[in-house]
């Protein structure tokens, strides 16, 4: 059987992914986004059909997915992220029925059936709060990797308290604590806890129903993930792939194309 | 072509005849404003315009007023004056676009529009009574303040018979008579009882008629749009009630239903969702918004903007001609109550549309500037859900604000939604 593609464009990095018939992940990739969108596309899906070793013309069919999801010119078919990382997360982990995904510009819960129907969904409003956007103006106010975020929150004794998860007014707030002599991971800490706070909100508006599982970028924060355990009170999904989540529900929305079963109805007009 | 008929006469009639006599009553305003009539200030839930009707008062509705302003894309101006002026941006859109229509002297992008010589506003929204203050403050002019007894907790209505219905009515009753008054002062007419039923037998007309529109949308595929047609429909139940042309374009307008019904004629080509709407549309892409539900088939066939910004018309309440007075009060208490519930707990009357207007999802579509109508829309999302297994959609914008509508997050939602409703329809997986 062909082989299937995923490429998810996000408003900060383009993943792709390339599964075979049973599904499995055979190649992916992962580049930042920048202001060519479409180059983007291109580059990330030449760079996962590298990685799995697999010739263009094995592709069967490929969805794209993310906010620039109409933008893949080559896809076949464009699909929201919101269907994307749900049937990713459902695929990835059966049990899922809530998955909170922190991307770039927006965050989202959403509530999914065990065969990975969309039951509800919520998402941030016009406001990067809450998002991946908001850790990396931070990292840049406090001059520290975005890798290191989660690490150092994680030594912090006593966290502040952060008032406002407006991403504008973070750098600000941020070096205002600064100021007033606090431990950068005190810091770092609040900066979190204002992030997860805000996330479970979101999750609340849908109803939280375990198991839950946290796909995005952010996933890759330790201190995210650990603060997301001790709110929920329970331990979240996350794997290695989870950044891959919506390009892996798109990939498996091609196959579900070459199977010629369950696909959402899709929009074709940026189809090549 | 939207707003001409079809060849046959009949088909889109309702929206072009719309339009001119929506036009028309617009120059007439403009006239009044020219000539200095004394014309009343009004709202669509409550407006009393059978009382004003007796005293020949030109009517202006300022709700509708500043939404034309949204929907001729100019709302931006007049919102950007009323904060120059000092209003927050968290105050109603509406009120903010009629505040800068009353600094610009009535200049409106439909014509000129008169001053008030009186107003009258209910308590079915609290900005209603505010916004009446303005006009007294700007003006000195005497404002009515209607206060109608709405649904007692936990759903209970009382119905004629019902000893707490007849002290409802009486107490109504006692404040028409205290519009009569008013009406009489300032207009220095006296009052006519037998105009009065002459009103108020075009007004039976059109509720009943308006009443029969809405029910035929039950039809499969749907008549017409419930969201941009169903508001055209609306500004003439609303600017034309109480006349004989009011009743003449209802009376042809189910007419034109009825012969789209018989013959399957939807008013979208591929119907293939058919959906209610909850809340006030999104006029500053009223269009556009429609589209992004109509390009993947899907159709408004119900929404609660129908019922409640008829002021609760949609119900068809008849008086009795035989009794005006209190059968305008029963109508009255009974409507505007109905057009409260329908803002304020919408899911009950939804659980009963699912079947009857065999409903695919519901869109619930809260905006930003109208926290009467929006802030209990998320309970009443939550409480349908619990009640029903229907897919719901919740999307916010905004009535009047641009600022607060971003297109492209709008269409990730819907196109998730109707994504979700495709899956639904799809077998499960083996």
């Amino acid at each position: 059987m062909a082989y299937a593609a995923g490429v998810d464009v996000g408003s900060t990095q383009t993943k792709a992914i390339i599964i075979d018939g049973r599904a499995a992940i055979v190649g992916r990739s992962l580049i930042d986004t920048g202001a060519n969108v479409v180059v983007a596309a291109e580059h990330a899906y030449v760079a996962a059909l590298r990685d799995g070793g697999v010739p263009e013309e094995e592709i069967g069919y490929v969805v794209g997915t993310g906010y620039g999801r109409y933008r893949v010119t080559f896809g076949h078919t464009q699909i929201t992220e919101i269907s994307c990382h749900g049937r990713g997360a459902v695929h990835m982990f059966p049990g899922t029925r809530t998955v909170v995904d922190m991307g770039g510009q927006d965050t989202k819960a959403i509530r999914v059936s065990p065969t990975g129907e969309i039951l509800d969904f919520c998402m941030n409003d016009k406001c990067a709060a809450g998002t991946g956007r908001f850790l990396g103006a931070v990292a840049t106010a406090l001059e520290i990797p975005l890798s290191d975020l989660g690490i150092m929150a994680l030594r912090s004794e006593k966290p502040v308290k952060i008032s406002t998860t407006c991403t504008v007014f973070a750098e600000s707030e941020v070096l205002s604590w600064l100021g007033r002599g606090k431990k950068v991971e005190d810091i770092l800490l609040g900066v979190h806890n204002s992030m997860i706070s805000r996330s479970i909100g979101l999750m609340r508006r849908v109803g939280i129903e375990q198991e839950v599982t946290f796909t995005g970028g952010v996933t890759r924060n330790i201190g995210m993930v650990q603060g997301l355990n001790t709110a929920l009170g329970f331990e979240v999904n996350v794997s290695d792939d989870s950044h891959f989540m919506g390009a892996l529900g798109a990939a498996l929305f091609a196959r579900d194309h070459i199977c010629a079963s369950r696909v959402p109805a899709a929009h074709t007009e940026a189809r090549r | 072509m939207p707003g001409v008929p079809a060849a046959d006469g009949i088909v889109g009639r309702g929206m072009a005849s719309g339009s001119d006599l929506f036009r028309q009553w617009f120059d007439r305003l403009s006239t009044a404003a020219a000539s200095g009539d004394k014309t009343a200030y009004v709202f669509v839930m409550g407006s009393l315009v059978e009382i004003l009707r007796v005293f020949d008062f030109p009517v202006s509705f300022p709700e509708i007023n500043s939404l034309q302003t949204a929907v001729r894309r100019v709302s931006h101006e007049y919102l950007n004056q009323a904060e120059d002026y000092g209003y927050s941006t968290d105050i109603c859109g509406y009120v903010k676009a009629d505040v800068a229509v009353q600094l610009r002297g009535g200049a409106h992008p439909m014509g000129t529009l008169p001053r008030p010589a009186l107003a009258i506003a209910t308590n079915a929204c609290n900005t209603y009574v505010k916004w009446a203050e303005i006009w007294e403050r700007f003006y000195h002019i005497p404002v009515f303040t209607l206060d109608v007894p709405g649904t007692r907790g936990a759903g209970g209505q009382t119905w004629p018979g019902d000893p707490d219905f007849a002290a409802d009515c009486a107490y109504v009753k006692g404040q028409l008579q205290e519009l009569i008054a008013l009406c009489e002062r300032v207009s220095g007419k006296r009052f006519d009882i037998d105009r009065l039923r002459e009103v108020l037998g075009y007004a039976n007309q059109m509720s009943a008629a308006w009443r029969r529109v809405i029910e035929l949308n039950t039809s499969m595929p749907a008549v017409f749009s419930a969201l941009t047609e169903g508001t055209v429909y609306l500004g003439v139940a609303n600017g034309l009630r109480g006349t004989a042309e009011g009743a003449a374009y209802f009376r042809e307008l189910v007419e034109e239903m009825e012969y789209k019904a018989v013959r399957g004629l939807g008013t979208i080509e591929h119907e293939k969702y058919r959906l209610a709407f909850v809340g006030v549309p999104c006029y500053p892409i009223f269009r556009r918004f429609n589209e992004m539900f109509a390009e993947r088939g899907g159709v408004f066939a119900s929404s609660t903007y129908l019922w409640f910004a008829s002021g609760g018309t949609s119900l068809g309440f008849e008086y009795e001609l035989t009794r005006p007075l209190e059968s305008l009060a029963e109508g009255v208490l009974i409507s505007v109550r109905h057009a409260m519930d329908a803002m304020f707990h919408p899911d009950r009357a939804l659980a009963a549309d699912l079947a009857s207007f065999t409903l695919d999802g519901v869109v619930f579509h809260p905006i930003k500037s109208c926290r009467t109508v929006s802030t209990g829309l998320a309970d009443s999302r939550r409480a349908l859900m619990a009640r029903t297994n229907v897919p719901s959609l919740f999307i916010e914008s905004d009535m009047m604000d641009k600022r607060v509508v971003s297109e492209a997050q709008l269409k990730n939602r819907i196109d998730a939604f109707f994504e979700g409703l495709a899956t639904r329809r799809q077998p499960a997986p083996a």
